[in-house]
């Protein structure tokens, strides 16, 4: 007889785990990245390359000291460095760019106690600082589909730690392309006043438009994980339903001055963020309510900071406020339990009605309640309990 | 599929749909166990006080028998499961670990083991109270896995009335299909339970819920319902979506019905009493002929198993027996790592194989080494707040924040904030985190503190 083993239910453990959800997020954002490496060549290949590796390598020591949970195999620093640089201008200094990523790790998540403890995401923690120090340079854009982007990097990503990189102009100009400047379309709408096209915004394919990663990938390869269930489909929605329903009617205001809200929903990093950075699992909330809630509240934060303040994009400042709001957030959006909401009204479409006045189902279907408008307004009857 | 569902609007909220393994049982037959050398009895199988033996050692019983009175009103008599000696009353083990009173019996080699007691009644003319009491007199509990008196679940208290009998066909763990056999075998005892039970609880209609990946036994119970003797349309089949925890009576009464029982209450307080479909196919299978229940159909099964099927199993069959009649490659190359005794979301795993099978055991499963190594390879990690938790919990609750308080030890926050005291234990957060945080295994833990604290 062999010994048995004591061991308390549930016996049974459902195939999803750290690694796997960690692991198909990295997956859908392959298309992404080389979309990415595409629009702009090698300096984007290098900075992918470069900001994941420095992420890996304070995930590595801080997970060494013991400082901080989870492990290298989890794959999430891989997210966040993925996330970094795309967020980044893709001529951006490979060594500022080691700096977020070092930053990301260890401000953003080593700190707060690592997998699962960060209170904001770790990627925009490490953009912001990047904001903050070298402002210029991360003001820089480079314009996609240069024709040399393959042979050469654009002169500002090499340049050396601590120096200030070279000014591209002259670089620009010797790509022989009548050279736009390297601003964003946001930047332009905002400091030019020019709006950028529908699908320069979509794909930049025919342009050379200073754009991120292209939004409509960004939303399918977002829509293959909502429909695996690696992500909340909810926080997606809502970021980018209230910032357009917001941009909308600011639009129809006054159209003179506030853009269209398909320039507003499309332009800029508002699609990244809310498809990949928002849905952070650790730093929104756990509550469905709370999700719309704080979904909404990002979206809003985007049109408000990127219309009435000096910066031209604001989804990184709108995310990191939903992040801090995030512990209110749930804790105002705590689910109803079962049995504990409105009661005593049975939902609409139920098999059999709650009480036997009549037999045959037929029967039972003619008595279904009509459609109502508020659903948890009592009805007249129902307002006043008859005491027994 | 959440997302579509979302749309659709499910049957109830939440859930998880664990793989349902059920394809080495669902179309076996149920088969005979041989009649054991010796049987363990426990006094303690059913919620309530223990039942008192009646019986010596060294006296003779036979088949049918009384051997335990119920003196409580929760304690419900046994009956002798084979014919034979009664050895001893005294300890043996239990599947919640301590050992506890039993009467051994120690069969005769060379008894035909027919039932012997009892003398056939007519049911038909008994009202009510009398079908109580001779529901009593059968010791018949609830046979879906809590073992509750079934007398004591079917009276009436005098403040409330019943209008409907829901009878739960559901059985919605993974690997069980005792239910389910015997509904497709024994449809006809089952429609005649039905009608004791309503004639027992004054209920004016009865529903059948079961899950919609019974298509056989949903058209065995409805085949079984147009022969029987009942009024058109009193008694109803009804097809709910398979989903665990569907078999929990607050789940099927929203799947039937679209209504929440309120917290705290009772399906009597709507008017609704929940019975499992092995319960009442085995009332009617009893009654008439004046027995006691003697033996229950076990299920038996898990990956371990070599001749996996649903057995009826004579109470008190020691687990060593059963499984090496169903072949478990226990008896011979030691590769049985771990028994549980009922299903793999709500069982107990058993401490020994000396374990008796009781009048609650549904379902008797085998996971050897290989089939657990995943699971042990699987890391913990802290919570990553993915929120997995909290859909799929069925009563509503946010365990993601309740894991987090129990482990910073906030039991009182818990209960007053949380709503633990809502908790039924069905596992499907631990079952759905990817984290794999033993969420469930600490609220248990939490709600056995907060109950002792509130006796002290």
């Amino acid at each position: 007889m062999g010994t048995v083993e004591i061991r308390p239910a549930p016996h049974l453990h459902g195939e999803r785990s750290v690694e796997r959800i960690m692991r198909h997020v990295v997956w859908s954002l392959v298309p992404v990245c080389a979309f990415w490496v595409f629009q702009y060549g090698l300096s984007a290949l290098a900075s992918l390359a470069v900001v994941t590796a420095s992420c890996l390598a304070a995930e590595r020591w801080l997970v060494s000291t013991g400082t901080q949970s989870g492990r290298l195999g989890d794959f999430s620093a891989v997210i966040t460095g993925l996330l970094l640089a795309l967020t980044l201008p893709p001529g951006f200094p490979l060594w500022m760019g080691a700096v977020a990523g070092l930053v990301a790790i260890s401000l953003g998540k080593g700190l707060f106690g690592g997998l699962g403890f960060n209170v904001f995401n770790p990627a925009l923690v490490g953009r912001a600082f990047v904001q903050a120090a070298f402002p210029t340079a991360i003001a820089t854009y480079t314009p996609s589909f240069l024709p040399g982007r393959f042979t050469g990097f654009v002169p500002s990503s090499l340049a050396w730690p601590l120096m200030a990189p070279s000014d591209g102009a002259g670089w620009l100009a010797g790509q022989k392309f009548d050279a736009l400047s390297g601003a964003t379309p946001l930047a332009q709408w905002k400091f030019e006043g020019v709006q950028a096209g529908a699908q320069e915004l979509l794909l930049s394919l025919s342009g050379h438009m200073a754009v991120g990663p292209a939004p409509l990938l960004v939303l399918a390869c977002g829509a293959y994980l909502a429909l695996r269930r690696y992500l909340d489909w909810r926080i997606p929605v809502a970021v980018l339903g209230s910032a357009g329903a917001a941009a909308w009617m600011l639009h129809a205001f006054n159209p003179g001055h506030y853009p269209n809200p398909f320039f507003m929903l499309f332009s800029g990093g508002l699609v990244l963020g809310a498809v990949y950075m928002a849905t952070d699992m650790a730093t929104s909330p756990v509550t469905p309510r709370g999700m719309w809630l704080y979904g909404a509240l990002i979206g809003l934060l985007t049109v408000v900071i990127r219309y009435y303040s000096g910066l031209p994009e604001g989804v990184m400042y709108a995310i990191l406020i939903g992040n801090a709001a995030t512990p209110l957030i749930e804790r105002v959006t705590q689910p109803t339990p079962f049995g504990k909401g409105v009661l005593g009204r049975p939902r609409k479409g139920a098999s059999y009605p709650l009480h036997p006045g009549y037999i045959s189902r037929e029967e039972a279907g003619a008595q279904t309640p009509r459609k109502r408008l508020f659903r948890n307004k009592p009805r007249r009857d129902e307002r006043k309990p008859p005491r027994p | 599929m959440k997302l579509l569902n979302y749309f659709r609007g499910e049957a109830f909220q939440r859930g998880v749909h664990p793989p349902p393994a059920k394809g080495a049982t669902a179309h076996r037959a149920i088969r005979r166990l041989p009649f054991p050398p010796r049987v363990a009895v426990p006094l303690s199988q059913h919620i309530g006080k223990p039942s008192r033996a009646i019986v010596r050692p060294g006296e003779e019983v036979v088949r049918g028998q009384p051997i335990a009175a119920g003196d409580d009103w929760l304690s419900v008599p046994h009956h002798a499961p084979v014919t034979g000696v009664v050895e001893a009353i005294d300890l043996r083990p239990s599947a919640r670990g301590p050992w506890q009173p039993a009467i051994v019996i120690r069969s005769h080699p060379g008894a035909t083991q027919e039932d012997l007691w009892g003398e056939p009644r007519d049911m038909e003319p008994v009202d009510g109270p009398g079908i109580l009491a001779a529901v009593r007199e059968a010791g018949l509990v609830g046979l879906g896995g809590a073992a509750f008196p079934t007398h004591a679940k079917l009276s009436v208290p005098e403040s409330a009335r019943v209008h409907t009998l829901v009878v739960n066909g559901c059985e919605c763990e993974p690997y069980l299909t005792c239910d389910h056999r015997t509904m497709v075998e024994e449809a006809d005892h089952l429609v005649l339970g039905i009608r004791y039970a309503m004639r027992a609880t004054g209920a004016v209609r009865a529903i059948v819920g079961i899950e919609d990946n019974k298509p056989d036994a949903l058209a065995a119970v409805e085949a079984a319902i147009a022969r029987a003797r009942v009024p058109e349309g009193v008694v109803h089949a009804e097809a709910v979506p398979t989903k665990y925890p569907q078999g929990s009576e607050k789940m099927l009464i929203m799947a039937l019905f679209g209504a929440e029982i309120p917290s705290g209450a009772l399906p009597i307080s709507m008017g609704m009493v929940v019975n499992n479909v092995g319960t009442l196919a085995a009332m009617s299978a009893l009654l008439p002929r004046g027995r006691g229940l003697t033996e229950r159909v076990v299920t038996v099964a898990g990956p371990g198993i070599a001749r996996p099927g649903d057995y009826r199993v004579p109470i008190g069959t020691p687990l060593s027996f059963v499984l090496d009649h169903a072949g478990a490659p226990d008896a011979a190359g030691l590769d049985c790592r771990q028994v549980i005794l009922g299903g793999p979301m709500m069982g107990q795993s058993v401490a020994s194989l000396d374990v008796p099978v009781t009048k609650g055991a549904s379902g008797v499963l085998v996971f050897r080494h290989a089939d657990m190594a995943e699971r042990d390879r699987r890391r913990t990690y802290p919570c990553i707040k993915c929120g997995e938790c909290v859909e799929s919990c069925p009563m509503g609750l946010n365990p993601s924040a309740l894991g987090m308080l129990a482990a910073k030890r906030e039991y009182d926050l818990m209960g007053s904030s949380y709503h633990l005291g809502e908790c039924f234990e069905c596992g499907c957060c631990t079952y759905a985190c990817p984290s794999n945080i033993p969420l469930v295994q600490q609220f248990r833990v939490a709600k056995q503190i907060l109950r002792e604290r509130a006796v002290a």
